[in-house]
Parts: structure tokens; sequence; C-alpha cells
């Protein structure tokens, strides 16, 4: 920069001084925008949040038909039921009160993309959060449960909206969630061994 | 502002010496004693400086809980506990801060009705209006992760079912939600971070929206229940002839309204502070489990009336739609009113009885999210959404085709 003040007759270059301006801006927008990307990445799981959502192992060889115990995998409750065979069998007739029945709106593996939405017919491995706003379905296994009506199969009712789901999570006609409850990953390490988190490879089951 | 400056000439001493560093008496006298209001405000122009007056108790006895609460999954429900039974006055602070949410509400929702009665948003108001609009949406932010914080049954699921509605966004909702949450569920993480922006950053977007809504608000000057510009009719001293100072008669006139809240707030504050569970829900005094819904999830009274809206439609990103639209909707209040007059003393009978469905639906609609979701209130609740709505939709419509009284042309009195 010169010290001598402006002489008269001198101009002032606008266009160099817009284009400067122009070219300032953008540079800080430009680094103001970088400078964000920490700050919004520190929103994400850490490591250890990350860490501890590790695969969980469940050995089913206690489970009964018709029991079923609830899990918690990556602050997630999950319920694991094992059907009985009878249960297994009525899924097939539900179709028409059904919203999704084949699944095809739902979140589900490949392999639990079936009628049984599961890798075995009487293992099913369910995310518990009803798919309208995320409450915990109850379980109403008793068929023509007197609170839910003769006609009932058997399934999970939430009690926050009222959704219903059949006994393989399909969501029933007229409730307020529209999908079917989540299916987490899942695959059998032994036949009685269930591992939460690690995906069946296709057809193995 | 001449008469000011001359005045701070004449002054000797110390005055003098601050007025020439800090603008002071010029700021008193350009906001306060030469800032002219109506003379005809009622009693629903109490609201907007008392719902100031929460502001500054929740902001007092936020601080003062900071100092003992802590923001984790495993001690926050504990030091909510200490503080309401070992801290000394612990339990009146924290009540005072949980009282004083539902007042802001209270306070919010009938300065709000006040604007809608006489047409306040109208032009030249709109920004004003949209102001305090974005003032009532950080406050549903603020009031939402404050009720997190003490980590009770009903702060977790609330938490859960707000944070969810992110996920109803197509393609980008789940990542969103994980994001939020900064885990794979409801955590300490999401705690931590709700305090952060509950003490910090929502408190701060909130002051300066404040500062915002005032500063929009001495440009325009306020509205009066006859809804007619006191500037048009200006004085010889070019003063507005239906105008009296702010200070002394508005100051004045706001501490007798100051004096009758706190006989409501202290009798709430000490003789029924969970107001039969509206203030402070039941399901909130056993701790988070992220394993045991609450029987029935409810929001705090503020949000049931969305609430009622959202459980009405049977597709969860409808519904999500819906409730957002429903609060969208307001913020073009200023647009729909195509009345020639503002205030509702000059309406025609349409309006009125528009106006007064309105109020009808909110309360119905609040009353609705209260309550289980069985067949017969999902059916209310569509019903009474649909009057909600039909509000705004028809409003271009009856406001343009009802006969309309003329607006006087100074102010009136009605008591």
């Amino acid at each position: 920069m010169s010290d001598e003040p402006m002489k008269a007759g001198e101009e002032v270059d606008l266009s160099r001084r817009n284009f400067l301006t122009a070219a300032t801006v953008a540079t800080g927008a430009v680094g103001a925008a970088f400078t964000l990307v920490p700050f919004i990445a520190s929103w994400k799981p850490s490591e250890r949040a990350r860490a501890l959502g590790a695969p969980l192992e469940i050995d089913l060889s206690k489970l009964e038909p018709g029991q079923m115990v609830t899990q918690s995998w990556r602050k997630q409750p999950i319920y694991v039921v094992r059907r009985t065979p009878e249960a297994v069998a009525k899924l097939e007739a539900l179709d028409a009160s059904l919203k999704d029945p084949k699944s095809e709106l739902s979140a589900q593996p490949e392999y639990a993309k079936n009628v049984q939405r599961s890798l075995k017919p009487e293992v099913l491995v369910v995310y518990a959060a009803c798919t309208h706003l995320g409450c915990l379905p109850k379980q109403y296994f008793t068929q023509a449960d007197p609170a839910m009506g003769a006609d009932w199969p058997g399934g999970f009712f939430c009690p926050c909206h009222g959704s219903r789901f059949d006994l393989a999570g399909r969501v029933f006609n007229g409730s307020p969630a529209s999908a079917n409850l989540g299916i987490p990953p899942h695959s059998f390490k032994s036949d009685s061994m269930l591992v939460i988190g690690v995906d069946a490879t296709q057809g193995a089951a | 502002m001449a008469a000011s400056s001359e005045s701070t000439a004449k002054q000797g001493g110390f005055r003098a010496w601050l007025n020439k560093r800090l603008p002071v008496d010029e700021f008193v006298a350009s906001q306060l004693t030469g800032y002219f209001a109506p003379k005809n405000f009622n009693i629903w122009y109490f609201f907007g400086s008392l719902a100031l007056l929460v502001f500054v108790i929740q902001i007092l006895s936020g601080i003062f809980l900071t100092m003992h609460y802590k923001p984790s999954e495993l001690m926050a429900f504990d030091s909510v506990e200490y503080i309401m039974r070992e801290v000394e006055w612990g339990w009146l602070i924290r009540y005072m801060h949980s009282t004083g949410a539902s007042f802001f509400f209270i306070m919010v929702y009938l300065h709000m009705f006040r604007a809608m009665i006489y047409g306040s948003y109208r032009e030249p108001r709109e920004l004003l209006w949209i102001l305090g609009m974005l003032l009532y949406l950080a406050l549903m932010a603020e009031a939402f992760m404050g009720y997190v914080l003490p980590w009770g049954n009903m702060s977790y699921w609330g938490a859960q079912v707000i944070v969810n509605l992110f996920g109803t966004i197509p393609v980008v909702g789940p990542a969103i939600v994980e994001w939020i949450r900064g885990d794979y569920g409801i955590a300490d993480s999401t705690l931590n971070r709700f305090f952060a922006l509950h003490v910090i950053a929502v408190p701060f977007a909130i002051a300066f929206l404040i500062l915002m809504h005032l500063v929009a608000l001495r440009q325009t000057g306020s509205n009066n229940p006859d809804g007619i510009e006191i500037k048009k009719n200006l004085g010889a001293d070019g003063k507005p002839v239906d105008g009296i100072p702010f200070h002394p008669y508005y100051t004045i006139k706001d501490l007798v309204g100051v004096g009758v809240f706190l006989i409501f707030f202290c009798g709430v504050l000490f003789f029924v502070p969970t107001f039969g569970g509206l203030f402070l829900e039941k399901p909130n005094f056993e701790p988070a489990n992220a394993l045991s819904t609450p029987e029935h999830i409810a929001p705090v009274w503020y949000f049931t009336a969305f609430y009622a809206m959202l459980r009405a439609v049977p597709d969860q990103q409808m519904g999500a739609l819906l409730m957002l639209l429903a609060i969208v909707v307001l913020f073009f209040l200023p647009w729909l009113d195509r009345s020639p007059v503002k205030s509702i003393r000059y309406k025609g009978i349409l309006s009125k009885i528009a106006l007064t469905l309105f109020v009808i639906a909110f309360i119905v609609l609040s009353y609705l999210g209260l309550q289980p979701a069985n067949d017969l209130y999902v059916i209310l609740a569509r019903v009474f959404t649909a009057v909600y709505f039909a509000f705004f939709i028809l409003m271009p419509w009856y406001t343009r085709i009802e006969k309309t009284k003329p607006a006087p042309e100074r102010v009136t009195y009605h008591g």
C-alpha cells in the first residue's frame, strides 16, 4: 500500500474492488462451510456408542413355543418369539386384513421378506418399536383375546395409538402405523444360538 | 429527540458525563416516554409484557437449577429428586420453572388470541406477527427439550415419539433421527445435547427474537382494539391524539397485571404445582425405562392440540405433515385475512362465527390429545382438525363477502 494520498483525477477501479469483495466473501463462505463439518459430525454416534452396538448372541434352547424374550441391542428393544406351529400356519390366511402382507413397504433384511418374516419359521425376531411413533407394542398372543375381539389371531397391540400387528409383526388395516415392525439383521450361529446384528448369508437357513 | 438532547446539554455532573458516552436519556425518551401507544388498550394487552415476565422467571429459575442438575443418563433423574428433597428451597425453584413453562404458553396463547381478534397481524404488522410465530416455534422447541431433562419415563418416551417424527422425512429421515440422538436410541448423548440446547442455544435465540419483536413493534406501533392506526391522526405537536406515552402510563398499568398474574402463578406454584398431572405428568415421577412404555403417552397440555391432529391421520407421514401444516398455516394469517377492517368489533358475523369455532376446535383438540386414542376420540379429532383448517382455508372467502361495520376515526372505549 502506498502512503501517498490519492491525487485529484485518480479514479477508484470499482470493478476491481467488486471482484475482490466477491472473491473474499466466497472464500470466507467456503471456509465457514468447512468449519461447520466438525460441529455437525460431532452429533453422530461416537466411537464408544458404535462399539457398544456390537452383535448380540442369544441362546434360544430354553425358549418354549409361545414364549417371548425381550432383548436390547443398540438401545432398541427386540422381541424374540418362538411361535407355535399352529400360529405359523395361521399367518398364511391373514393377507386380506393386512396393510402390507408381502412386506413390500416395510423394512427387513431380504431373507426375512416372507410370510413368516423370519429365517426359521417358528422364530420371530422383531424390533419392539411401533412403526408409528416408536412405542413398545404389547404381547397379546392368545387367540380371540377378550381385550382384542373374537377374530383376533394373536399378535401385538401398541398401547399408544392402537396399532395392531400379527405374529409376524405385520400391521393390520385400520392402524395408524403404515409399515410392518422392523426386522433387525440376524443369523444363527448354531441351531439354537441366535446372533442379532450379523446378517445371515442368503439361503443359509 | 431535539428536546432530549437539549435537556442533556443542560445537565451537569455525572448524568451529563454518562449521556455523552452512553445515550441513556435518549433511549428512554425514544423508547419509553416518547413512544406513544394507543390509549384504549384493554385487558388483552397485558399478555405480551407478562410473557416477557415469565421469560425472566424461566431464565432466573433455570440458572439456579443448572447449579444442581446433572445432564447424564445415570444421574439426571436422581439429581432432580435431589433438588426436590435435599437442596434448600430446591423444590420451590424447580416448581417455579415447571409452572413457568405452562404459564409461558398460557400467556403466549392469550397474546396470540389478542392478535387474532383485533387483527394485529394485518399490514403493516405482518413481520411482527411472523417474528412472534418464530418465537412460538422456539418456545415449543425449548419446552420439549426441557421436558426431556428430568429423564422420567414420560421424558424418555416423549423424546422417542417427537424425535421419530423426523424419521417420517422421505429418504434421509432415519439418518437424521440417528444424528439427532447421537446413538441408536434415545441415550445419554441425546440428553446431554438437549441440555446444551435448552440452557444456551434456544434461550439465546428466544432473547434475540424478543428483541426483534420489540424493535418491529417500535417501528409500526401497537395496534389497538379498534384496529385503526393512531399515527394517522396527529395533533399540532406531531404526536398521535389517541396515543399516550408508554412510560409512565402503560408501565404502571402493566404492573397491575403483574400483581394479578403473580396471584395466579403463586397459587399454582404453592398449592397445585403438578396441576393434577397436567403441568407435570404422573409417569414422569418414575425413571426413564427403555423397556416399558407408559400406558398412555401424551405430551404436556400445550402441545396436545397438535398431537390430536397427528393421531387423527391413519398414515404417519401424512399425520406428521398435517401437524406441521397446522403451525405453518398460522404464518400466512396476515395474507389470508381480506377484510376491509382489522378488529373483530367491526367485522361481520361470519368472522365472529369462524373465530369462535376455531377457538372451540383448538380447545377440544387439546382435550382429545390428552385422551387415549380410541375410535370415538379419533373421529372427533378428525372433525375438529377439519374445523381448525377450515378457519384458515375459508378465511379469504368469508372475510371478503361479509358485511362489515365502518371502523371509527378515533379510538373508542368499551371497557
